[in-house]
């Protein structure tokens, strides 16, 4: 196969320098240049952040909070700082809105349990979309069961748009909560999460965002948003795995009890009773993820200092020639086809199963995903059991997209 | 043919592939040329669950031999399919219980009978061993997935 070059300028950032600062893509899979088209399920690490980690282990390691010695302390200063990071990036109002968690999935999962436990009883009903990722299905789902509540879904259309009409309809004095995916990780959409946070907060409902998909592309102001609650997850935007985020606004937190409870958490403990710490320790048991933090920290850095705006703008030019590339092949389906979406190509080439699909791809050195991508009643809308997935960012090149068109015509000629 | 035997003739003609493209343009060809099973057994209850591709699976006992109708709905894992059929359909039972598949790892595709693969194969292999198991205990049962 050629080397492809990187030759088009039409962003204002080196996207070769770029290339660079991710070690896993200079590399070889199967002889063949890797191009690196997953990144909806993980994005890559840059250096900054493997080598901040690495050397986190090996010079600072210590636990945080509590401790009298130095290092301890060194390493609370650096954990407490992620935290002003992530609340800077996220223009929130107070650090003590931040919460670590595992990750998206884990920050849904508290809020259902601990905002659950406070205020959802029988025939109460929680509205969640038709795109949900199951992470923003389940533990609903699972809240329902416990409380005899309700889920209601607001539909798409074919393109992939929420239909806000039939939300408007779906929203009454039993609803108590909105859930709603900021961008879907199967259609790419980006959903009008403020006119849906605006229209929930006419019947003082409060929502929560799920940001997976949406934070690593555009800036994210939880202010402007107004939204209760916004979670997304470290290895989604170049930072490590095993660490997320749960934004919530301090009314809502202060509220809320606990969803785990153990150490770090507790004001005191006696037999007969516990009393809670403040926020945000009252929602963080046992010791944190806190070089997971930090590195997530630094990944938000890293982002910021080559500019979400031009990421962004970089990515608009690759959505736009991918999608006129892809729809260029004949007899290749595309899902998805909002308005305001991100760069995320989910498609059929005819009736080729996804999975011959992608694992011709991967002999070519192109890793995509196939399959339902953990939204399996997104794909019942389309009455199909799943697709190809390519999800792009802004370390991925026009070249790449005409080699996964040309890998798609291969797959045409073997299959058809 | 033994199940070795069988084994060693895969082994053979896979030993031709110089370029790893081949193997899979050859498994994709078995995968074309295997037979469908069936339309009477390819039902819901026979797909093996929990796999992002559709597979259906039966088995039929006779003469004291285990025999294997298998679909998918990717070529790619017909094409695997199709070797598993070769190898284990028409043998005894006893035999495919104590079967060790070694030919998997010899033309290089152990990669796709990874439990953790999304694919069907790990589960096959079990199933058509449980099949096997079971055509012992109960050699007048017939059926898909028990």
């Amino acid at each position: 196969m050629r080397e492809r070059k990187n030759t088009h300028k039409i962003f204002s950032f080196d996207i070769t320098k770029i290339r660079n600062d991710f070690p896993v893509l200079n590399q070889k899979i199967y002889g063949k240049p890797f191009v690196y088209f997953d990144n909806a399920a993980t994005t890559q690490k840059p250096r900054i952040v493997i080598d901040t980690m690495s050397k986190l282990y090996s010079e600072y390691n210590s636990n945080v909070h509590r401790g009298v010695h130095y290092l301890s302390e060194q390493m609370t200063e650096m954990y407490e700082s992620a935290r002003k990071k992530i609340q800077d990036f996220l223009n929130a109002k107070n650090s003590y809105e931040i919460i670590f968690t595992r990750g998206v999935t884990d920050s849904i999962n508290a809020v259902a349990f601990s905002f659950g436990e406070l205020l959802v009883k029988e025939n109460d009903e929680i509205i969640i979309s038709e795109m949900e990722h199951h992470s923003n299905i389940v533990p609903w789902q699972m809240l329902c069961q416990r409380k005899g509540a309700k889920l209601r879904i607001i539909p798409f259309n074919d393109k992939g748009e929420l239909l806000l009409d039939e939300y408007k309809k779906l929203i009454n004095s039993r609803t108590k909560l909105v859930a709603i995916v900021h961008t879907s990780n199967s259609l790419g959409t980006v959903n009008p999460v403020k006119e849906i946070v605006a229209i929930a907060h006419k019947y003082n409902v409060p929502v929560l965002i799920d940001g997976a998909q949406a934070i690593q592309h555009q800036k994210v102001d939880v202010q402007a948003l107004d939204c209760d609650f916004y979670a997304f997850s470290g290895h989604k935007i170049y930072g490590p795995t095993g660490i997320g985020v749960l934004y919530g606004k301090e009314a809502w937190l202060q509220k809320m009890p606990p969803y785990q409870g153990g150490g770090d958490m507790i004001e005191q403990v006696t037999f007969e009773h516990t009393t809670y710490d403040e926020l945000p320790f009252k929602f963080e048991a046992g010791t944190p993820n806190y070089i997971g933090a930090i590195g997530l920290g630094c990944a938000l850095d890293y982002l910021t200092n080559i500019g979400l705006d031009n990421i962004k703008n970089y990515e608009k030019k690759l959505l736009d020639y991918g999608t006129a590339k892809l729809m260029s092949l004949d007899g290749l389906k595309l899902y998805g086809r909002a308005e305001n979406k991100t760069c995320i190509f989910s498609f059929l080439l005819g009736n080729i199963h996804p999975y011959d699909t992608g694992m011709l791809l991967d002999r070519m050195g192109i890793a995509v995903r196939t399959g339902h991508f953990c939204t399996q009643p997104l794909w019942d809308h389309y009455k199909v059991e799943g697709a190809v997935r390519a999800s792009l960012t802004f370390y991925n090149t026009l070249e790449e997209i005409d080699y996964l068109y040309e890998a798609l015509k291969k797959v045409q000629k073997t299959f058809g | 043919m033994t199940i070795q035997e069988i084994q060693e003739e895969i082994i053979k003609e896979f030993k031709d592939f110089n370029d790893p493209m081949d193997k899979y343009n050859y498994l994709i060809k078995l995968g074309k040329d295997l037979p469908p099973i069936d339309l009477k057994y390819k039902t819901e209850e026979n797909i093996i669950k929990g796999c992002q591709v559709k597979t259906w699976f039966y088995s039929s006992f006779k003469d004291g031999k285990v025999f294997y109708e298998i679909d998918s709905s990717a070529v790619m894992i017909r094409g695997f399919i199709a070797l598993l059929i070769r190898v284990l359909s028409g043998q005894q039972p006893e035999d495919i219980k104590n079967a060790d598949l070694y030919f998997i790892d010899r033309i290089g595709l152990r990669e796709n009978f990874s439990p953790i693969r999304a694919n069907s194969l790990f589960k096959l292999v079990n199933q058509m061993k449980s099949a096997a198991i079971t055509c012992q205990a109960d050699p007048i049962r017939k059926g898909g997935i028990f």
